[in-house]
């Protein structure tokens, strides 16, 4: 049998490709995004997929193509699983002609998300089967067992993984892909089945409650769930990557590994809780096992060793379960050596060459209040710029604005969106901010792409995720016929216009738009050559390090009088996109030779 | 079969995710079971990467627990000294010298630690150092790019793996028109400790 070395997420699209999903859809976030890039690359005959605007987009088109009779998937990350939310919601009470699976990418530890939800409480609040792998090769194929539970029951499945999960690569064996269907249709004129209304609704409700019912006889029998016996003193119940982790720490425990998180195993529980001395649970997160194990009735223990916050690492599993006596302390790993306090961290930069980067030096040299928004944007928020004032998810910062309008702050307030985030859910505040005749400037950073989660298009980029040429729209046209009456487009990579044009829009009284355009540097590759600091003319007045560059960095060479660092300019690092050159008050950066300066 | 659990620490760029994944398929081809987990934080903006890459009978978790590392393979000083809870008197620890200064240190008010102090802190942290300037090899080749084969290559002399695994797996990984450079830097790094230098 053939195997391969796969991410958790590359096995996932693996698992698409074997279960015979014909539509794939999402929209990018960490740590999701490798799962419908992986899809389209090595299985983009096969299964269509796409990026879509949003998450529930992505969810609603997934449905409409399994109420079709297409097996559909769909992809997001931890909090695009709020978006999505609304839509799967319905989805659970109408259930669909082919299978259906929702794979959410959760983040303990936040590596990349602005909160720690735990999305397993979703089964519960949309009543819907949750799996959760554990490694690779289960990420391929409980994306099987996904749709087979899909079909069989008629409902939506949730995959939930999180950043070990998605991001650790494993060994797994493949298969092979089953036959799909050429043709689809006619579409199930079925209203009473897939119309929603609260009469239908009403009737679909009792179905739901009795699909659950049959799903948890089913998650006895299944064989995603499954009792270790060894040694019966002490009893873990655990489920994803938590498994592995506990495998390590304790390997003489007995193990309940679920597979199948909701509906849970009732019979299969209280039997390995019967047949063990202590029963504890082991996850990530929230206690969501616990809770429902404890109301069996069943005498667990849980959250109070293992802490809610931040990833449960072995050595932390085993670090807890000393202090509550389950393990003795000599099996604790114990670091011999300590990182001295205090090394220099790297904090993420905006890239050399990023467009963003006059527009944050503009926005702390006016000292605007900005409220801010998901993206490598959100970078502004970090010295040298201190120009980002709120943060809290995808479409927040438009809405955030218009609230600061509305409270009569007397300052004038700027939102920063991105053109991705934007599309995602920046129109729709927009309108309200319109409709509402409010007042501040919405800065719209059009780079191109969608650049913090591994440079995706969107509907402002020309391709799709195919490849295919698509029609770009144009934001500017949008945010006009949208009825914003003053708009201005600048140029990213020239400080001045950028300045200039936010000025105009800070004066003026309604609600302003400023498109500050200029193109991802990782995506153009752009290099406009090695500029280079005039070590005499330079008088260190720390200006050009407001920008923030790394490629702008101190010279030995100090300013006699104030005792301060002269700036230079790293040559492996700098792309020459002139910024440095046109903020510097003395004219002390300079061109290559033979570029003509502006 | 021995348990090798391997760390790759480095700075986004400096191709620590390609070597990883290297070393990972070279596990499996010769035999092990493998698992590999990377923390990338915001790898592609300058930030620490950090991989752990383990070979076994049966892997069971993908992360390696502080003091288990057997090998450590340091592309920048700073990083791997960042990991040095890792390291046990059992492990065997690799570094490029070469400094990537952070931005915190470039225009901030931080300070580089001295390659001395790293060395010694590290060297008094394992069973065996070794230390070279592998970007320079690279440079040599014609580009600090390949600074990460050299450190494959002068690892593969610490492990029991047959040669063609090696190659075999560096031919499928890399661009085709940079195969043959890879493998010179591959070679240039195996080179580097067949010596014995330390």
């Amino acid at each position: 049998m053939r195997k391969a070395l796969l991410l958790g997420n590359e096995a996932i699209a693996r698992g698409a490709y074997e279960a015979g999903i014909q539509v794939a859809t999402g929209y990018p976030g960490t740590p999701s995004s490798e799962i419908l890039e992986t899809i389209a690359k090595e299985y983009g005959k096969e299964i269509y997929a796409e990026w879509s605007t949003n998450e529930k987009v992505a969810m609603d088109a997934a449905v409409g193509a399994a109420y079709s009779g297409r097996r559909a998937l769909v992809t997001t990350k931890q909090v695009g699983m709020n978006v999505l939310a609304d839509s799967l919601m319905y989805a659970v009470y109408t259930g669909s002609e082919a299978g259906l699976v929702v794979v959410t990418a959760d983040d303990p530890g936040m590596f990349s998300s602005q909160n720690e939800q735990d999305n397993r409480w979703y089964a519960k609040l949309a009543k819907v089967p949750l799996l959760e792998p554990a490694d690779s090769q289960e990420a391929k194929d409980f994306v099987i067992h996904a749709i087979e539970i899909s079909e069989r029951f008629d409902t939506p499945v949730v995959i939930r993984t999180t950043m070990r999960v998605s991001h650790s690569k494993g060994v797994v064996t493949l298969g092979e892909r089953p036959p799909v269907p050429k043709e689809v249709g006619p579409f199930p004129r079925n209203q009473k089945k897939y119309v929603m209304t609260a009469m239908w609704a009403r009737e679909r409700h009792p179905v739901v409650e009795e699909r659950i019912k049959a799903l948890a006889a089913y998650a006895e029998e299944s064989p995603l769930n499954w009792a270790e016996y060894r040694d019966r003193k002490l009893g873990i119940v655990t489920s994803g990557v938590t498994y592995a982790y506990v495998r390590e720490v304790f390997p003489q425990a007995s193990v309940l590994k679920l597979g199948m998180t909701y509906p849970l195993p009732r019979n299969l529980i209280l039997e390995f809780a019967k047949n063990v001395e202590e029963l504890i649970v082991v996850e990530e997160l929230d206690p969501f096992l616990e809770e429902q194990i404890r109301a069996l009735g069943v005498k667990v223990r849980g959250k109070d060793i293992f802490p809610p916050c931040g990833e449960l690492l072995p050595e932390r599993i085993a670090e807890l379960a000393a202090e509550a006596g389950l393990l003795p302390a000599e099996k604790v790993p114990r670091p011999a050596n300590h990182a001295p306090e205090g090394l220099p961290e790297r904090i993420p930069v905006l890239c050399p060459g990023c467009p963003h980067r006059s527009t944050f030096f503009v926005l702390a040299k006016l000292k605007v209040p900005v409220a801010g928004d998901i993206g490598c944007y959100n970078l502004g928020c970090l010295p040298p710029f201190n120009a980002q004032h709120t943060m809290g998810c995808m479409g927040a910062s438009i809405g955030v604005l218009h609230g600061m309008a509305i409270a009569g702050l007397p300052e004038r307030a700027v939102a920063t969106i991105g053109d991705s985030t934007f599309f995602h859910s920046g129109m729709a505040p927009l309108a309200n901010m319109v409709h509402n005749g409010s007042r501040g400037v919405v800065i719209i950073m059009d780079n191109g792409t969608t650049a913090m989660t591994g440079h995706q298009d969107h509907p402002g980029t020309q391709w799709t995720l195919h490849g295919q040429p698509a029609k770009a729209i144009d934001i500017e046209k949008v945010v006009r016929a949208m009825g914003v009456e003053k708009v201005r487009v600048v140029n990213a990579f020239d400080v001045k216009e950028v300045e200039n044009g936010l000025k105009d829009c800070l004066a003026y009284e309604g609600v302003s738009v400023l498109i500050t355009r200029g193109l991802c540097v990782q995506v153009s590759k752009a290099h406009g050559g090695i500029y280079w600091v005039d070590v005499n003319a330079c008088i260190a007045c720390g200006t050009c390090f407001r920008l923030g560059c790394p490629a702008i960095v101190k010279s030995e060479v100090k300013n006699p009088k104030t005792g301060a660092n002269k700036a230079a300019i790293d040559p492996t690092l700098c792309v020459g996109c002139d910024a440095c050159r046109q903020v510097c008050p003395v004219g002390a950066i300079h061109a290559p030779e033979g570029k003509e300066e502006r | 079969m021995k348990r090798l659990d391997i760390l790759v620490a480095g700075v986004g760029g400096q191709g620590t995710i390609l070597a990883s994944d290297i070393l990972a398929e070279v596990g499996m081809l010769a035999g092990y079971d493998v698992k590999k987990s990377d923390v990338l934080g915001l790898a592609v903006r300058g930030g620490s990467v950090l991989s752990h890459v383990r070979w076994g009978e049966k892997v069971a978790s993908p992360v390696i627990s502080p003091g288990m590392a057997n090998f450590l393979l340091g592309f920048e000083p700073l990083e791997a000294l960042r990991v040095i809870p890792y390291l046990s008197l059992e492990s065997t620890v690799l570094v490029n010298t070469r400094v990537v200064p952070p931005v915190s240190v470039s225009s901030g008010n931080m300070d580089y630690p001295s390659l001395d102090a790293i060395e010694r802190a590290l060297r008094a942290a394992c069973r065996k150092f070794f230390s070279f300037d592998a970007t320079a090899v690279a440079e040599k080749l014609g580009t600090a790019r390949v600074a990460n084969l050299v450190m494959l290559g002068a690892f593969s002399t610490q492990v029991e793996v047959p040669f063609e695994i090696w190659e075999d797996v560096i031919l499928a990984r890399v661009p085709a028109k940079y195969r043959d450079l890879n493998l010179r830097a591959f070679h240039a790094g195996r080179e580097l400790l067949k010596g014995g230098l330390q």
